[in-house]
């Protein structure tokens, strides 16, 4: 294979081998923590051997456990749930779906890959230098993040390198999201209007959308980080700071101005992950059930009014953050409205497959498991929604369940979806449907397992990113719940080898295929 | 087939759990925490239907569609049907967001009348708490006064001031509250579940928060807002007193 290809179709892949990398990486990241969660004093000698410093003994200290969660955030929300969907699976399908050769420009596509890379090799960098990772988190809040060394280990180096690293993917999603757009307006087979798109071309188009006017307001929110850090400026940084017992001299800035900048992004971020999920759902829904999706125009008038109103809404993140208690008020409204296109994507779904003929593959399997946890996960948005009960649930994990099952499981969930079903075309040959359904059904069946239990630590006010649960009586009586969702985690884990078999296997010695392999009737299909 | 059991008993299984809850909220100890439990209540019903309404459905339609030979239906969509959903949801869930504005207009837009204040000064990792003393007034701060070690971690510059400070946050029971939280590094949170308020706590800002607690006891105090690698430690605690017993306490206090 050509590393440096132009090739949409190569490119497509190389996003999807990088997101599997990461996966894999963010996965046993989270088995760790999931460990000191519950285990906090156990010794460990590979910890020791991994992180000398970070584990002395082999017991994990707070800040390598806060260091971890840190990565485990961003490599997920970066580089498998930004890239995969939109940047592997767009790539090699949406030309030949609406009749293209390639994107509009190859080569600043092939550039937006590997700058994609960069930025994730600077991101990992960032675990062997001094100090180690940040432990910032993956929403990176100034004044912790914003004064260097002085507020704790891995905020020196290590957060300097996650925000060059954030910036460097901002510049890469704003190459691919032009890409994306001109093709879908310029490269669209002359027979082809927008209302004949397949809905998967126009999630990745309302995906790019979102991408430019969202990555660009990151970019500007790390890049003012990074110079608050590094240049003396004061953007974030308020005055009267006194940090470890040094008077902070400068002044004038707004620690709530970079949540603004941040989850301007952050939430048109979520739909980033999910939409494109959406799209190949409804393909594969449409394709097993022998059916056209159904409502297919409010379908897509819902990604466009998801992408829309997902820039309105970034407020609930920040409810409880100090900003003008009138305001919140206008957030929970939009908040709660957005999650009508929602539901219609829901019933839609279910009205794709009624008075179908079901065929029940692994793609199938996957398709209608997401659209089980997209319910069980979006649900909870109806609480998180409304700034009163935010009062209580902000930043417990009640709010990890939510974002884990709607933008993490979910998503990924159509990752398997899409990768079951477009397999023969990428590699001419199909995954094994056996194998795939049992791993559908322990996967389901683990992240429920996972997942649910983990609102009732929320309900009993957990509070989210604590390495351990040893200082509260409170969290003390959730330790039993604590550790079954640690054996879930790892039961989940094993799982996923079977997964990582059957794809790697297929890859070479899959059964042979040729041509339009489950009869769904579009362009990518068609051999030419 | 499969499918369709599997869906609906893990539906089931999420409504099983949610209706006889091993681990659940705290007491409520104020009138808001009671409302809030309420709306939050109201919320869990509309959801929870919501929920066993659409999973059943989708099990359903994988069980009923499943491949039996049949010639699937020509239908693409149906403007009725899809009006009825669109409106009865957009009416459920915009008369969700407009109900639940109550409990939060309660904590941050009402105030009540002659309030006790106490000042709250959050920092890397520990929590300190001001009361105005016998007269009434805070003492003026600075930043040179300020000896964490000497007891004074607000600064304040006179050493006679008759200010109060303490390490634990005490109140009495049935008078309101207002707080005024400040940190003096990066962003800390304050939070008690029992009265179900949460308040970011940011540097550069003073911000208001109001309770009113009724049940006297100990309550924990989390800290709820990532602030370092000392953030799960950051705990301090809520001692609700009788009044009486809230009088003597400031009593002792001065005499210290």
């Amino acid at each position: 294979m050509k590393w440096f290809s132009t090739d949409h179709k190569v490119i497509g892949k190389q996003y999807i081998g990088l997101s599997l990398f990461a996966v894999l990486m963010g996965m046993v990241l989270s088995l760790l923590m999931r460990f000191h969660l519950v285990y906090p004093d156990t010794k460990v000698p590979l910890f020791q051997a991994l992180w000398p410093e970070g584990a002395p003994g082999g017991v994990m200290t707070p800040e390598l456990y806060l260091s971890l969660m840190t990565m485990h955030g961003t490599i997920m929300v970066f580089f498998v749930l930004t890239t995969a969907p939109q940047s592997g699976f767009g790539n090699c399908f949406l030309p030949p779906q609406i009749g293209a050769h390639d994107m509009a420009f190859p080569v600043l596509n092939m550039l937006s890959f590997w700058t994609t890379a960069l930025s994730f090799a600077v991101l990992l960098m960032a675990f062997v230098v001094e100090g180690g990772a940040p432990l910032s988190g993956w929403t990176a809040y100034p004044p912790l993040s914003g004064l260097g060394k002085i507020t704790g280990p891995g905020q020196g180096l290590g957060q300097d390198l996650w925000l060059v690293s954030i910036a460097l993917f901002c510049a890469a999603s704003l190459m691919a999201a032009i890409n994306f757009i001109t093709t879908v307006i310029e490269l669209r087979a002359p027979d082809m209007g927008y209302f004949d798109m397949p809905l998967t071309a126009w999630a990745w188009f309302v995906t790019a959308l979102i991408s430019l006017f969202a990555f660009g307001v990151l970019l500007a929110g790390g890049i003012l980080l990074l110079l608050d850090r590094n240049l003396n400026t004061a953007f974030f940084v308020p005055g009267g700071l006194i940090v470890n017992d040094r008077v902070e001299p400068r002044s004038g800035g707004s620690p709530i101005l970079f949540q603004h900048l941040f989850w301007f992004f952050g939430h048109p971020e979520v739909y980033i992950a999910i939409l494109p999920g959406m799209g190949v759902v409804s393909t594969v829904l449409s394709t097993f059930s022998g059916k056209k999706v159904f409502g297919y125009r409010a379908m897509a008038y819902a990604l466009l009014a998801i992408g829309g109103l997902g820039f309105l809404v970034w407020g609930h993140h920040m409810f409880i953050s100090g900003i003008n208690p009138y305001s919140t008020i206008a957030f929970s409204v939009l908040t709660l409205a957005i999650g009508v296109p929602s539901a219609i994507k829901t019933f839609n779904w279910i009205a794709t497959i009624w008075g179908g003929r079901l065929r029940f593959t692994a793609a199938m399997h996957y398709a209608l498991g997401f659209v089980s946890l997209f319910i069980t996960g979006g649900i909870t948005g109806l609480v998180l929604g409304q700034p009163g009960l935010d009062l209580y649930f902000h930043d417990t994990y009640f709010v990890v369940a939510h974002f884990h099952l709607i933008m993490g499981v979910a998503a990924i969930f159509a990752i398997f979806a899409a990768l079951h079903y477009w397999f023969p075309r990428m590699y001419g040959r199909t995954m094994n449907e056996t194998l795939g359904k049992v791993h559908f059904y322990l996967t389901f069946a683990g992240v429920y397992a996972l997942f649910v239990p983990m609102h009732f630590a929320g309900i009993a006010g957990n509070p989210r990113r604590y390495p351990d649960f040893k200082e509260y009586e409170f969290l003390q009586s959730l330790l039993p719940l604590h550790k079954g969702m640690t054996h879930a985690a790892y039961f989940l884990a094993a799982v996923q080898l079977l997964f990582l078999y059957n794809y790697f296997r297929s890859k070479r010695n899959g059964a042979e295929a040729r041509g339009d392999v489950w009869g769904a009737g579009t362009r990518e299909w068609r051999d030419d | 087939m499969h499918l369709a059991i599997a869906i609906a008993s893990l539906a089931t299984a999420c409504v099983l759990l949610f209706v006889q809850p091993r681990w659940w909220l705290p007491e409520a100890i104020s009138a808001h925490a009671r409302a809030y439990d309420a709306q939050l209540h109201v919320t869990l019903w509309v959801i929870g239907v919501l929920f066993a309404a659409a999973q059943g459905l989708l099990a359903f339609a994988v069980f009923r569609f499943r491949d039996r030979g049949q010639t699937p239906s020509a239908t693409a969509g149906n403007h009725r049907l899809e009006l009825v959903w669109t409106s009865v949801t957009a009416v459920a869930f915009l008369g969700l967001a407009i109900a639940g504005q109550g409990i939060w207009a309660a904590v941050h837009l009402q105030g009540a009348p002659n309030p006790l204040r106490v000042e709250v000064l959050a920092k890397q990792f520990a929590w300190s708490y001001r009361y105005a003393g016998p007269d009434g007034v805070f003492s003026a701060v600075e930043v040179k006064s300020i000896d964490d070690a000497g007891g004074n971690p607000f600064g304040v510059v006179d050493a006679k001031s008759d200010d109060i400070v303490t390490a634990l946050l005490h109140v009495p029971a049935g008078r309101a509250v207002e707080l005024r939280l400040k940190s003096r590094d990066v962003i800390h949170n304050f939070f008690v579940r029992e009265l179900r308020i949460k308040q970011d706590v940011v540097p550069g800002m003073t911000i208001p928060l109001r309770f009113q607690a009724e049940k006297t006891g100990r309550y924990e105090i989390p800290c709820s807002e990532l602030c370092g690698l000392g953030h799960h430690q950051m705990r301090s605690a809520l001692v609700v007193m009788g009044a009486g017993e809230f009088e003597a306490w400031l009593r002792e206090q001065q005499s210290r």
